[in-house]
């Protein structure tokens, strides 16, 4: 017993989302009963109200239903905080409704949580609101996903039912951005893999419920390599202290380190760390601090300090994810608000809502508002530069909050995708080291030519593409490349090939095949096929580019529809029976070291606009299968009969 | 980071927001261990800087006289300025009525000089240590707990809070009730007092006193509790699980003497600490009703 005083838990935050018919507010009864955190109390009183609604067994939904309306109407209204704890751990649960109309309030919870847990009915399976809460919880970033398969004891704890969920949830999954999914078979009401196994699903050789939340590796929803810390409040006692206070959004901090201020840009080192009373070498991610300066600079609450060598996006105009959280106004295409992010607040402008999306469906519908509970893409204008980081890198500098300038209600939720000045960002990552000198020269704009896009596309009669066929050395690329860049210009369009080997010649002949190498390649390719596209081009690449990330980041340049994924697809033995340039027989005598698919890995992608498979189709085949597809993509479907 | 560091960084965050967001913030002190650890996190979260904000002390008039010389010792030692206000001054003024009965509370009395205090210092944020595991109307309450002119909590008007950002904006005649330990449990606090080695009043070690039995709950002999008939003074072993007005703040039979022993105790107990607490048990909304009328 005595250890109880010394025990150093660690915390883990989940949210739960969910319907009274899932049975949701009795799995997390069901966890406090069984781990006996209900107090005699607690239980008496619940006892005594279960008896007046006329109920023989104890309603364990009754424990966390807690305003007097909910209790009415039997619904939950809004976020709840529960608390319990095991000797392993503590855990935080924001337990918020699932029906549609709480959209926000699963934000809301799902804004602090590090895991969520889905709950599935076994008999109905997945509903358009299991969907819903996979997508916030994805929006949102939540690391860890967890979805219970409740009700096994009313499908007869049948395997096959739970498979079937399993495997059409992981489907619907993958077009998420969730890195980790479990699952695990249970009944709430009966107990079954709650806090015990029981011995009804012994084909589940998994953790229950609760042991699961007691063991899972919270690789936290915090950045631990981007030091953020923005200025809170300045302390100074006397002349010779001048502390900084405020709580480390992400990364970490050693006494000593060149720091940089934002927006001033002065550079200068951390003179001294405080935690409390005590003073440290180092500070770290959540932790609320106070840093002394070599300098003196003058600072103040919404600066931010941030390493050197690692600054955040400073920008005023970003495009942003925002949920709308307001009953009595919708968010409107112009419509001013004030944003409050980090510890800055400043004047925003809505430019535009570019799209909104269906929270059951991720379908993308064209608005010009956003009403309760609707979540869209929109571009925004701040009064003052933001220093912020893409959402999904981190949450804490990424997430803002709009507030209405004549109520002050909180009335939207934001995370900011990205700046809309990509080329900036470009710059940047160019520069490394010298990345200050890059920031300063914010005056960098992108020179607005007279000429629009469109009007080059009309000129030319055909729209501009980006055709980016990917594959396996040997598999046909630069082959098809060549034929289809022949016939499209036969036919009048505007067209221009890159080939892998031309561009290592000349453009990146400074490059060599590792990995940083490979992705700067990429990087500079991505962006000349960039400048043909503009200049009214349909543009052919053919390069391996096997890793995804640089495929994605390729096709991040490039607007929705105007990049076009070609999976060549050919089977590695087929490729190395080809061996056009012998380049396998060297990879495998170890002439050349990383060659992709000897002993370099490559990255299928997983949803090509189209699949060439050229072990099955002769060249003239796949040919015309990408000039029927470019045809209609360039708006010349009638063009060619 | 494990959960003490956790909860405190939360803490002394949110205490750093209202100094900046606010123009005229106040602390609530009570001389319970909610409100010590507060004004312990408030030390800490200006250190070696003074706090910013003075620190209230709603005296119902009622308190126990442990607790008061607890109070002024306790603001010396951390160098914070207090001011008191007192339910019997409202009394005398008229601006309340005391209850009547046997066992008349000035618990809900204490709501109105809140109040009154709060308009003669034109303070626009007053911090107090409630936390939400308490109670189930407490669940959902906010970080920043936005109260119209007549101090009210309007459960379905309250603001998002997402991420860790608070907003304190507030129109004419609005103030905020901030809850800076929120997140934490009753056990949390305990564990973080034995931590810190933070000195507590000594009504909440186990001391022998003269007590009556009423309902289930143990009242302390002193001048504001009354006999009823039937009932008789006896002596026992009893501490406090929360200290406030002495007439209606149960003890319990104890016999843990130290921060550990409370620790060890309170993890093994069946009965919640508000359970104690004979103003809880009037209805089942009991807590909700007065936090709708400005209750802390």
């Amino acid at each position: 017993m005595t250890q109880l005083v010394d025990k150093e838990r660690d915390l883990l935050r989940f949210t739960t989302a969910g319907s009274v018919d899932d049975g949701k507010s009795t799995l997390i009864g069901r966890m406090l009963y069984d781990s006996k955190q209900i107090f005699q109390d607690q239980m008496d009183a619940l006892e005594r109200a279960s008896k007046l609604r006329g109920e023989e067994e104890v309603d364990l939904a009754l424990l966390t239903d807690g305003l007097r309306a909910e209790r009415e109407q039997r619904i939950t209204i809004d976020v709840a905080y529960r608390y319990f704890s095991t000797p392993k751990r503590k855990f935080i649960i924001a337990d918020t409704p699932g029906h549609e109309q709480y959209t926000r309030n699963m934000v809301t919870g799902a804004s602090t949580a590090d895991l969520a847990v889905i709950l599935l009915d076994a008999r109905k399976g997945i509903l358009p609101q299991s969907r819903r809460h996979a997508i916030i919880a994805s929006l949102l970033a939540i690391p860890h996903v967890v979805v219970a398969v409740n009700k096994m004891d009313l499908v007869d704890y049948q395997e096959a039912r739970y498979r079937e969920l399993v495997e059409e949830f992981t489907a619907f999954a993958e077009k998420l951005n969730i890195h980790d999914l479990s699952f695990i078979p249970i009944s709430a009401l009966c107990g079954d893999n709650v806090v015990e196994s029981g011995d009804r699903m012994p084909w589940y050789d998994g953790w229950p419920m609760l042991h699961f939340l007691e063991e899972i590796t919270v690789t936290r929803a915090r950045n631990l390599v981007d030091f953020r810390f923005p200025v809170q409040y300045v302390i100074r006692p006397h002349q010779d202290f001048r502390g900084f206070a405020g709580r480390l959004s992400s990364g970490t901090i050693r006494v000593g380190e060149q720091v940089t201020v934002l927006p001033s840009l002065f550079h200068t080192k951390v003179r001294s760390i405080h935690v409390g009373d005590q003073e440290v070498n180092e500070a770290f991610a959540q932790q609320s601090a106070v840093l002394t300066l070599a300098d003196e600079i003058d600072i103040s609450r919404g600066d931010m300090i941030v390493r050197s060598h690692n600054l955040p996006e400073i920008d005023q105009e970003f495009d942003a994810y925002v949920c709308w959280m307001d009953e009595a106004n919708a968010l409107n295409t112009g419509g001013d608000y004030l944003l409050q992010h980090t510890t800055r607040t400043c004047q925003v402008h809505v430019n535009e809502i570019l799209y909104r999306m269906d929270v059951n469906t991720l379908h993308r519908e064209s608005t010009t508002r956003l009403g309760l509970n609707e979540i869209g893409r929109v571009r925004c204008t701040a009064s003052q530069a933001l220093f912020f980081d893409p959402y999904d890198r981190n949450r804490e500098t990424g997430g803002f909050i709009l507030i209405d300038p004549s109520t002050f209600r909180t009335v939207g939720a934001g995370m900011i995708r990205y700046t809309t000045k990509e080329t900036l960002r470009e710059l940047r990552r160019e520069q490394g080291e010298t990345q200050i000198e890059t920031i300063t020269a914010t005056n960098i704009t992108w020179d607005q030519s007279l000429i629009s896009l469109r009007e080059r596309e009309a000129q030319n009669r055909h729209k501009a593409l980006c055709l980016w066929l990917t594959g396996l050395s040997g598999s046909g690329k630069s082959t098809i490349a060549r034929c289809v860049e022949r016939a499209l210009f036969e036919d009048g369009l505007q067209v221009f090939r890159l080939d892998g080997d031309n561009v290592r010649h000349g453009l990146c002949s400074d490059l060599g095949f590792s990995r940083e190498d490979r992705m700067t390649n990429i990087r500079r390719i991505g962006h000349a096929a960039k400048l043909l596209y503009d200049a009214g081009q349909v543009v052919i690449c053919s390069f391996i580019a096997p890793y995804k990330e640089d495929r994605d980041f390729v096709r991040a340049l490039f607007p929705d529809n105007a990049f076009v994924e070609i999976y060549v697809q050919c089977d590695i033995e087929v490729c190395k029976a080809r061996d056009p340039k012998g380049l396998y027989a060297k990879a495998e005598r170890g002439e050349i070291k990383g060659f992709t698919g000897v002993d370099d890995p490559y990255e299928e992608p997983a949803h090509p606009e189209l699949v060439l498979d050229t072990a099955g189709l002769d060249v003239q085949e796949t040919v015309d299968r990408v000039l029927r597809f470019v045809k209609r993509q360039c708006g010349l479907d009638n063009a060619s009969t | 980071m494990n959960t003490f560091e956790w909860l405190e960084s939360q803490a002394i965050y949110v205490i750093r927001e209202v100094a900046a967001q606010f123009e005229r913030p106040v602390m609530l002190f009570s001389g319970g261990k909610d409100s010590i650890v507060m004004a312990w996190l408030a030390r800490k979260a200006f250190y070696p800087g003074k706090i910013p904000f003075p620190m209230m002390h709603i005296d119902t008039g009622h308190n126990f006289q442990e607790t008061l010389d607890y109070r002024d010792r306790w603001m010396k030692e951390i160098g914070a300025s207090l001011i008191v206000r007192h339910v019997q001054d409202s009394i005398d003024q008229g601006r309340v009525k005391e209850e009547e009965g046997p066992n008349p509370s000035r618990n809900a009395l204490q709501t109105v000089t809140l109040l009154d205090a709060i308009k003669e210092f034109q303070f626009d944020a007053a911090m107090g240590g409630a936390r939400r595991d308490e109670e189930k109307a407490r669940a959902k309450e906010r970080f920043f707990s936005v109260r119209d002119r007549f101090g009210q909590w309007d459960p379905k008007n309250q603001r998002p809070e997402l991420w860790h950002l608070f907003n304190g904006m507030k129109r004419p005649g609005e103030h905020f009730r901030v809850f800076p330990i929120s997140n934490w449990t009753e056990l949390d606090v305990w564990q973080y007092i034995h931590r810190e080695e933070i000195p507590l009043p000594s009504l909440y070690f186990s001391h022998e006193r003269e007590i009556v039995r009423r309902d289930d709950v143990i009242l302390a002999r002193s001048s504001h509790v009354a006999l009823q008939e039937g009932e008789q003074w006896e002596r026992a072993r009893v501490r406090f699980r929360t200290i406030g007005d002495a007439t209606c703040t149960g003890a319990t039979e104890s016999a843990a003497s130290s921060v550990e022993d409370i620790v060890n105790e309170i993890a093994a107990t069946r009965v919640t600490e508000r359970g104690s607490r004979a103003d809880d048990r009037r209805s089942e909304a009991a807590m909700e009703d007065r936090k709708k009328q400005g209750y802390f």
